[in-house]
């Protein structure tokens, strides 16, 4: 027999070699490509050998640079995610102290309205929306791919529930004090409720950084193409091939900035994306 | 009620504050929510492809798309996929984010990397893992056939090339990207149960399997109806790596919904019937969402 000592310590033992077999598992994708980013292309990967090479070079990422605008891609991709965060953190924080703060007619009927855009997901607008855009004559610009995120039922609703945990005493001593609107809202509804709005701007960041179908149908050049649609170019062009440590080189650069400051602020990232499933 | 309302409602005039402050939100929604659905709905009544001059206008054909496409192989084979891709890529998401959960909600040293080692394909952008990905599915010294021949896979080398293959490739990468986000959710739900039940639990004697499956998983049923809810609306909405690994193929067995709506409008530019797929596609969601929320009243929620 063995001891229930015993037992507790193999049952600890099979679960932390568990965990780490799967989780070495999942993270193989990433350690792969970083590390065959830095692998000379001069030495092509085979059977057996797909990690290191005889040397680290930095020149996949140069040649990636040279082959693609990748420069340009960066900065259409910076433009697209600073609009729609600035945008978005104006907009719920207005629609949220409305709904919050104030009574109006129609409240329920139009905030459940507003709920809509969380049961119909943009994805699925894609072809009429594509048709709103060219309407507007947006097409192939930043502008273009930002413009439909400006609103959002999400952080709307999350800023609502932010600003009613707001103490109702405060906020009447406030109105005593006769403050306006906008200062009850700067000064006794904002500084508390600033956790929830970077929650909500780290997975609005996350979200539109990484965006894919919505942009690569309504951009066509350079000048608004962001940085995952560059990718996907990138991996297309004639010349690239199997050339992994060109590909890896491609995609890290495509990653790196978001996954920097992830590996930075990693709760602040996981209460974030917990917030953003809430619904 | 309060003060605040009290003293807006003194004046006279009615108050058009709440309306501005919304307005930018409700704008967006008009514009990009509802009116676009309300466009597909009317579209999808209308015959009209962009290739072709003599239908170029839209023509009116009552249900003819609908009719179509309901006929047509290539939806049935559509249909066909996306269910194995959902009632595949669901379940296996769930099961393995309830596992990562229950190892990395353990007290360990470095518990903290094998938790970063699961959630960040989250933070990634899809068509990048993609990319990487399709290293590992290359045939010959692609690491995912290695890995597999370890247990002693000797089947098909090209998985993306292979019609029998392709789709449960795409699942794959989809069910590695989606298990590490659906874990934080099991893992908040883990450290809010009261820890006396697993205490109590022990005391029984209660095996730790036991533990997990009638104390922890029923304790967690909130949970798992709301990530279940998190994760079908994914699986239909994200096609990203299709379009890196598979483009659909090869020969459409890879193809699910959104793909095939975003083929039929971009490549065969038949506005018609991709907005027929639209209105499918929105009664899809629909359903998902309102049924979420009817299941989550009944619980309680």
């Amino acid at each position: 027999m063995i001891s229930a000592k015993l037992r507790k310590r193999l049952t600890a033992v099979f679960l932390n070699l568990l965990t780490a077999l799967l989780a070495l598992g999942w993270a193989s994708i990433i350690i792969w490509a970083i590390v065959v980013s830095f692998r000379p292309s001069s030495e092509p990967l085979g059977r057996g050998d797909v990690w290191f090479g005889h040397t680290l070079t930095f020149a996949n990422y140069l040649k990636a640079w040279s082959l693609a605008p990748f420069g340009i891609y960066y900065r259409n991709t910076i433009i697209i995610v600073g609009m729609i965060l600035i945008a978005q953190l104006i907009t719920i924080t207005l629609a949220g102290f409305a709904f919050a703060h104030q009574e109006f007619w129609g409240k329920k009927g139009i905030f459940f309205f507003i709920l809509l855009q969380l049961m119909i997901p943009a994805a699925a607008l894609l072809v009429p929306n594509f048709a709103t855009i060219r309407k507007l004559g947006l097409f192939d610009t930043t502008l273009a791919v930002a413009l439909p995120y400006f609103g959002s039922a999400f952080g709307t609703f999350l800023m609502r529930q932010a600003f009613l945990e707001v103490p109702r005493d405060l906020v009447d001593a406030g109105i005593m004090d006769g403050c306006s609107w906008w200062q009850l809202l700067w000064h006794i509804y904002l500084p508390p409720s600033v956790p929830t709005l970077v929650a909500f701007a780290l997975s609005s960041i996350t979200w539109h950084w990484n965006e894919f179908l919505w942009p690569l149908v309504v951009t066509l050049t350079n000048r608004s193409r962001p940085l995952t649609i560059g990718l996907v170019r990138f991996t297309q062009l004639g010349e690239i091939g199997a050339r992994w440590p060109l590909l890896a080189a491609a995609t890290i650069t495509v990653i790196a900035p978001l996954f920097l400051l992830f590996l930075v602020f990693q709760r602040q990232f996981i209460r974030s994306f917990l917030h953003s499933g809430l619904k | 009620m309060s003060v605040a309302t009290r003293s807006v409602s003194r004046r006279k005039a009615p108050n058009w504050l709440p309306y501005l402050l919304i307005s930018p939100t409700l704008i967006i929604v008009l514009v990009f929510t509802a009116w676009p659905t309300v466009q597909a709905i009317y579209m999808s009544f209308f015959r009209q492809y962009l290739n072709i001059a003599k239908f170029r206008t839209p023509t009116f054909i009552g249900l003819r798309n609908y009719k179509e496409l309901f006929t047509s192989p290539d939806f049935l084979q559509v249909l066909k996929n996306t269910t194995i891709y959902v009632l595949g890529t669901v379940p296996a998401s769930i099961v393995l984010a309830f596992l990562f959960a229950l190892l990395v909600n353990r007290a360990v040293k470095g518990i903290g990397l094998a938790r970063l080692g699961f959630f960040y394909p989250t933070i990634l952008p899809m068509v990048s893992a993609a990319t990487i990905w399709m290293f590992f599915f290359t045939p010959d010294y692609g690491l995912f056939n290695t890995f597999l021949e370890t247990f002693g896979y000797h089947g098909p080398e090209n998985w993306l090339g292979n019609p029998h293959l392709a789709l449960l490739a795409v699942m794959i990468v989809a069910i590695w990207k989606n298990a590490g986000y659906l874990m934080i959710f099991y893992l908040a739900g883990l450290q809010n149960l009261p820890e006396d039940v697993f205490e109590a639990a022990s005391l029984d004697g209660a095996s730790w399997w036991t533990q997990l499956w009638k104390i922890a998983f029923p304790l967690l049923r909130r949970t798992t109806l709301f990530v279940s809810t998190i994760a079908i609306i994914d699986a239909f909405q994200v096609v990203d790596h299709i379009f890196v690994m598979t483009q659909g193929g090869p020969s459409g067995a890879s193809t699910v919904l959104l793909y095939y709506l975003w083929q039929v409008r971009f490549e065969d530019l038949n506005v018609g019937l991709a907005s027929a797929l639209t209105v499918v596609l929105i009664i899809i969601m629909l359903s998902i969402t309102v049924t979420n929320f009817v299941l989550s009243e009944r619980e309680g929620a």
